[in-house]
């Protein structure tokens, strides 16, 4: 279920969580390591935060997206051009298992949906909402807060277009709740979707959940 | 009075459902919470607003 990578010429498992120790701290790499995040869409949210997190060696990433890598993703989203065509889940499980050979990938290519939520999320200590469509959104965000409040969520909302980076932040609207992004943003018109900021907001959701794991919150 | 997204308003005894119909919020893309809790989409009409509530609704938009 969990497959680890089998890869060329990488550093030793040891060496590795050596390296990323003297990076961290022991106690909060042992923190990263340890943790399950789900991502709910692969896009230019999901993917930037899985990179990041699997950068910061946590352990587990559930990755959940039903869609094809397509030549309009590559703008923004951390996929290459010879993947055009493939499973966005297998696409960056792929590309995740060359940055961090020894992380652990889970995928599922499925839709999202109210009645699946549930069974795809109950292993993850925490979910990073990032999908695309703003109906989509609010319904993954009702769900999880109603059906699985224990679960701690980053959600984004508002990213598009070239506004100010410093317009996007993170909000904790409820105890086990955060919203990233500048929430008025939205893609309309030519000017959608642009990878420094997009990214931007990505990082937010990413740094929310590492912040979280290492037990530093806002108020 | 009700503080809802840092406003008072004056909707106490209506319900959620009353007070969003007075809104420009597009119900299918919102989510509330009142005093630290979601409200579940299906208690919308039933969920009365009382005095000294806090009540937030994030309406989301679109792009990721």
């Amino acid at each position: 279920m969990w497959e680890v990578a089998e890869l060329g010429n990488i550093p030793e498992k040891e060496v590795w969580y050596r390296t990323l120790e003297a990076r961290h701290g022991k106690e909060l790499q042992e923190k990263f390591s340890e943790a399950t995040v789900a991502i709910c869409g692969l896009g230019g949210l999901g993917s930037n935060i899985a990179v990041a997190l699997a950068r910061a060696g946590v352990g587990k990433l559930i990755l959940i997206d039903f869609d094809r890598v397509d030549i309009s993703n590559l703008h923004r989203q951390q996929y290459k051009a010879v993947q055009v065509g493939q499973c966005k889940t297998e696409a960056l499980a792929e590309n995740l298992r060359e940055i961090s050979p020894y992380g652990l990938f889970q995928t599922y290519t499925t839709k999202i949906t109210e009645e699946n939520l549930q069974e795809l999320l109950k292993e993850a200590d925490i979910i990073c909402e990032a999908f695309d469509d703003a109906e989509e959104k609010a319904m993954l965000v009702n769900g999880i807060l109603e059906k699985l409040p224990e679960k701690y969520l980053v959600s984004a909302s508002g990213m598009a277009g070239l506004g100010p980076a410093n317009d996007i932040r993170t909000r904790r609207v409820m105890k086990r709740f955060y919203l990233c992004g500048d929430e008025v943003s939205e893609v309309r018109g030519e000017l959608g979707l642009i990878s420094s900021r997009v990214m931007l907001c990505a990082a937010h959701q990413a740094h929310t959940v590492l912040r979280i794991l290492a037990g530093v919150q806002e108020e | 009075m009700i503080k809802i997204n840092g406003m008072s308003c004056d909707v106490a005894g209506k319900t959620l459902a009353e007070y969003l119909a007075t809104t420009n919020f597009n119900l299918a893309r919102i989510a509330v919470e009142k005093n630290g809790d979601v409200v579940p989409k299906a208690q919308y009409e039933t969920t009365v607003l009382e005095d000294g509530d806090t009540v937030e609704v994030v309406s989301f938009v679109g792009g990721g």
